[in-house]
């Protein structure tokens, strides 16, 4: 299983860094969110920099939505599904790869914007240990519960405007508890933070066993 | 010795209708089995089902010894199947892909090398990404990553279409070295005149279903008039 997580990693990293979709289009397009919330919310009265983890974790969502959207579409063309179940991978496998390589794009896009908004709001940062800990545990719970959405909407001829129907409410949680963490650790009440982290892990956890199970009958399905 | 396909009105589902009929076929190991028939016969369903992608609901239906009715994914990692679709991605150069279906399948990374080679892909295309390519050298991408996994069943669905002469000479030589070596090939096909010369028997398929899987060698040439084949 670990060995065919990491090839189809690898493949789809491979495709992403030739392609440069995440760089050159998705990275931009969450900046440009940034970008339209400070238009939004004047930056002088202070209510931009009290709603900076909100913002932060809707930009990260939004993003995530291209990420898992691309990832299926690499396997939408010219068959490459049917190869896919034809290739006697483990469905297991090429669950938890997709999820490293969405994750490994989503880390990055989260360092970009995390430099945005310390440029951009002026926001300052917080207790880092507290930060890291929430950007690992809300980034392992997207990844794993949209590329489980992902296989579902990707058999379907609306999976464009499907997906985040079917997928932002399920990730609400993890906008919720990211938020309410990096409050905490930008507060430097770091006590309150640590139980948000606790609850993102166990979404994560929660969404990684059901799609070592289910990707498996959904890529069939699809 | 065991047929390597053995379907006994085998009735296989597309979406939830009725694809294949009750189809009732034998193929052993080693022989090239022509399969013709006119667009909407069940070809192409007949190949997808023998891989291992569509259910098969009713009748038996075995394959290098696996039950299809009972379990149709542990037949796959042995298929090759060439379709309409290329299964090749886009961004990907052709050693690339042909490498990473190879590792896929557990073949060694020789095989892939070796099928990029017998395909003509060693030169400057194999560093070349597929959406740079002709249909033509697409072909060939796709048959080199179908060697690299090295099928025991070959499921070839027209398999000449789009690539040029030597292509397909080098193509009919691969599929008669498989053969010799002990895999087993079926090809759906309209070129007749090709295909005929390459199987070493036809079976004929209308509306779903096998209308002659006699064993009686396929002839030199038919003409499509008589087979009824558009």
């Amino acid at each position: 299983m670990l060995r065919d997580a990491l090839l189809i990693a690898g493949k789809d990293l491979r495709i992403e860094a030739r392609s440069r979709v995440a760089l050159n289009q998705v990275a931009p397009f969450a900046l440009l969110v940034l970008i339209l919330f400070a238009f939004a919310l004047d930056p002088d009265s202070g209510v931009l920099d009290r709603a900076t983890p909100g913002l932060y974790w809707i930009a990260v969502l939004f993003s995530a939505l291209l990420a898992i959207q691309r990832a299926f579409a690499i396997e939408a063309s010219d068959g490459n599904r049917d190869a896919l179940r034809l290739s006697g991978l483990d469905p297991a496998g090429i669950y938890l790869g997709k999820v490293a390589a969405v994750a490994a794009q989503l880390t990055v896009l989260e360092v970009l914007l995390g430099l945005g908004v310390v440029l951009l709001y002026g926001s300052h940062s917080g207790n880092w240990p507290l930060l890291i800990a929430t950007c690992l545990a809300a980034t392992a719970g997207i990844a794993a519960a949209g590329t489980l959405y992902g296989v579902l909407a990707a058999g379907l001829r609306v999976r464009e405007t499907l997906l985040p129907l079917l997928l932002l409410p399920v990730l609400a949680p993890v906008l919720i508890g990211s938020t309410r963490a990096f409050e905490a650790a930008r507060s430097n009440t770091t006590a309150e933070g640590w139980p948000w982290v606790a609850l993102l892990a166990v979404f994560a956890l929660t969404y990684i066993i059901f799609g070592v199970f289910g990707f498996g009958p959904l890529l069939e399905e699809s | 010795m065991e047929p390597v396909v053995h379907l006994r009105s085998a009735v296989s589902l597309l979406g939830r209708f009725p694809a294949l009929a009750g189809v009732d076929l034998d193929v052993d190991r080693g022989e090239i089995v022509l399969l013709q028939g006119p667009n909407g016969a069940g070809k192409t369903t007949l190949l997808r089902t023998l891989a291992g992608l569509l259910p098969v609901v009713s009748g038996t239906a075995v394959v290098l010894g696996h039950d299809l009715v009972r379990d149709r994914r542990s037949v796959r990692r042995q298929v090759g199947l060439l379709s309409h679709s290329t299964m090749l991605y886009d961004e990907l150069t052709v050693a690339d892909n042909v490498r990473f279906w190879a590792r896929a399948a557990r073949s060694a990374p020789a095989d892939a090398e070796a099928a990029l080679v017998a395909l003509g892909l060693d030169g400057r295309l194999r560093d070349v990404a597929v959406d740079r390519l002709s249909t033509g050298q697409r072909r060939r991408a796709s048959i080199a990553t179908m060697v690299a996994r090295r099928p025991e069943l070959w499921l070839l669905d027209e398999p000449h279409a789009g690539l040029d002469v030597e292509a397909r000479d080098i193509l009919d030589g691969l599929v008669r070295q498989a053969a010799a070596s002990g895999a087993t090939v079926i090809v759906a096909s309209h070129e007749l005149e090709r295909a005929h010369a390459l199987a070493g028997r036809s079976v004929a398929m209308v509306g779903g279903v096998v209308a002659d899987g006699s064993r009686s060698p396929a002839p030199a040439t038919v003409a499509p008039e008589a087979t009824g084949v558009a």
